[in-house]
């Protein structure tokens, strides 16, 4: 058994992988928490297929290396995310719709940009699904700086966050700079989005941000308690999709977020189970 | 119900404005109007509320009670007219404390009761800062004031109506909030809650808390309220309950919905035997 779980560990990109899988695990999960709570699921999908156009000129400009793409994509996160918050606050409508509209035209401005470089294709295919065992060294230090910068902002402005989150009439008549904390949660989705990037691609990442803390809501009823449990979910989701995708050579993202979405089933089943013996032994107390 | 005015620690009067201190007006309204695209809210309202009394705004649906709060609450801007409060524009002060209508949370937001409680600290304490042990004392003794101790740790579904209600209040007081204003804060609420509610209510006059809650039973109004207001877009009358709630003045807020909004809410001057003048007028 101890030889199975280190066989793979003796190659230098498993052991990145699994170092970055953690990472992202573990900021996406606790991001997520604010995604779940304040409904924000589709905000998070559309924001990372947003990218796509980033993704795709950091490759053509940076010629494949992996810096051209990280800083890119990161600007085009940032610009999306404010630029989806901007356009649903000024037009008059809703703000699904206000989403969808600039997700669809970014994603497909990402294909195009694609499509007109036929030999990158393949390896953009990287971006849409995610490659963790292509993790370099130096994506990792990126990762690892972004992930404290990330957690170190959440953890000096949980109780703002949390405010705004919970009761935005608190917030506003406490005077609490609403519209620029908003501003800042969002930033960090972008981030975070950015870097999970390698590890599950645009197409999945929404996984990563709602699956784990889904899960996590329905074992606790307290937030700080609920981020905790979704980053340990995601941290053990990304271990055992790795060591999945190693054995049985499923592509890595894909392996994560199943297990992901195993362990959210399993549970929502139990609690489920739980809830309606628990409702039958009250009328049957009755 | 502990009344004892220093549990909370409102605040030291060195840090006070002089504004704050007892029997001076703490809220001036003059000439407020307020427009929505339907038409005018609020049509030249002026008032004062002073420091400690308890105030109930009354009238029917769609008479401006809430866009009244919200203006005060510094949530809304007049078109028209002017609102001090402590003698400075509204939303300038983290001393009101605004509790819109019922549901306005996710009662399944992963919180607990003293969690809640806290976030009225959330701007005394300041950015970038986590609450240290005075913010929980406070939060404590806030919890204590409107007896939800023993509910403290719970996650806040799990309170009923009423508590949830109290949670609220004490989240005004871990604010140090010297006004209250509530928007119908016993709708749905059972007799007990209500009088539950009212405890509390009377342990934050002994701390001259100032509070204005929106109403819809006259009875209530009339009976543990200093001064009422009514209001139908315009200010039918304000003062004491007696004066206020006559014939008249309820025909001129209610109209015709006067029989089936109040009928069913046993007001005691429907007798015409209560209230002030018209006492005279049956003896």
């Amino acid at each position: 058994m101890l030889e199975w779980l280190l066989a793979p560990l003796q190659y230098a990109f498993m052991v990145r992988g699994m170092l970055a899988a953690v990472i992202v695990g573990i900021i996406s999960a606790i991001l997520g928490t604010y995604i779940v709570l304040r409904g924000m699921a589709f905000f998070g999908d559309a924001l990372a297929h947003a990218v796509l156009p980033g993704v795709a000129v950091g490759y053509l400009v940076g010629d494949g290396a992996s810096g051209p793409v990280f800083w890119w994509a990161m600007a085009t996160a940032l610009l999306s995310a404010f630029g989806i918050s901007a356009v649903s606050r000024s037009a008059r409508l809703k703000q699904d719709t206000a989403i969808g509209i600039i997700f669809a035209g970014m994603f497909a401005l990402g294909v195009a940009l694609i499509s007109m470089v036929r030999n990158y294709t393949a390896d953009l295919t990287h971006f849409l699904f995610g490659d963790v065992l292509g993790v370099s060294s130096q994506d990792l230090l990126l990762t690892v700086i972004f992930g404290v910068l990330i957690l170190l902002v959440i953890i000096a402005f949980y109780k703002e966050f949390l405010v705004i989150s919970f009761d935005p009439t608190l917030a506003a008549t406490l005077r609490m700079p609403i519209r620029r904390l908003e501003y800042l949660l969002i930033g960090l989705i972008a981030m975070s989005i950015v870097v999970s990037l390698q590890t599950v691609g645009v197409t999945l990442m929404v996984a990563m941000l709602i699956t784990p803390a889904a899960t996590a809501s329905l074992l606790t009823r307290r937030l700080s308690h609920m981020m905790l449990i979704a980053a340990a979910l995601a941290v053990f989701s990304g271990v055992t999709g790795l060591y999945l995708s190693y054995y049985m050579n499923i592509a890595s993202g894909a392996a994560i977020v199943l297990t992901c979405t195993l362990l959210f089933a399993i549970v929502w089943g139990i609690t489920s189970l739980l809830r309606r013996r628990g409702k039958t032994e009250d009328h049957a107390r009755l | 119900m502990n009344l004892s005015p220093q549990i909370m620690p409102i605040s030291t009067p060195q840090q006070r404005h002089p504004e704050h201190l007892p029997g001076t007006s703490i809220l001036s309204v003059q000439g407020l109007s307020v427009g929505y695209e339907s038409g005018l809210a609020l049509d030249d309202i002026s008032f004062e509320l002073i420091t400690g009394e308890r105030m109930a705004v009354v009238g029917p649906n769609g008479a401006g009670k809430s866009t009244l709060f919200k203006v005060v609450a510094g949530l809304l801007k007049p078109d028209k007219g002017k609102v001090s409060v402590f003698g400075e524009e509204p939303g300038g002060h983290m001393c009101i404390s605004y509790l819109p209508q019922h549901n306005h949370v996710d009662w399944n937001f992963p919180v607990t009761v003293s969690e809640v409680v806290m976030m009225g600290r959330a701007r005394r304490i300041g950015m970038l800062r986590w609450p240290g042990g005075k913010d929980r004392e406070i939060v404590e003794k806030a919890i204590e004031t409107v007896e939800l101790t023993r509910f403290a740790k719970r996650q806040i579904s799990q309170l009923s109506g009423g508590q949830q209600q109290r949670m609220f209040i004490a989240r005004a007081l871990a604010q140090e909030a010297d006004l209250m204003l509530m928007d119908e804060p016993v709708t749905g609420l059972d007799t007990p809650s209500q009088e539950e509610l009212f405890a509390v209510l009377d342990a934050l006059r002994a701390q001259q808390v100032t509070v204005m809650i929106a109403l819809h039973d006259l009875k209530l109004a009339s009976t543990s309220f200093d001064r009422v207001m009514l209001l139908n877009r315009r200010m039918v009358g304000i003062g004491e309950p007696a004066k206020v709630f006559t014939r008249e003045n309820l025909a001129l807020a209610y109209g015709d919905r006067l029989r089936f909004e109040v009928a069913g809410t046993e007001i005691p001057f429907m007798d015409d035997n209560c209230c002030g003048g018209e006492e005279d007028h049956h003896a």
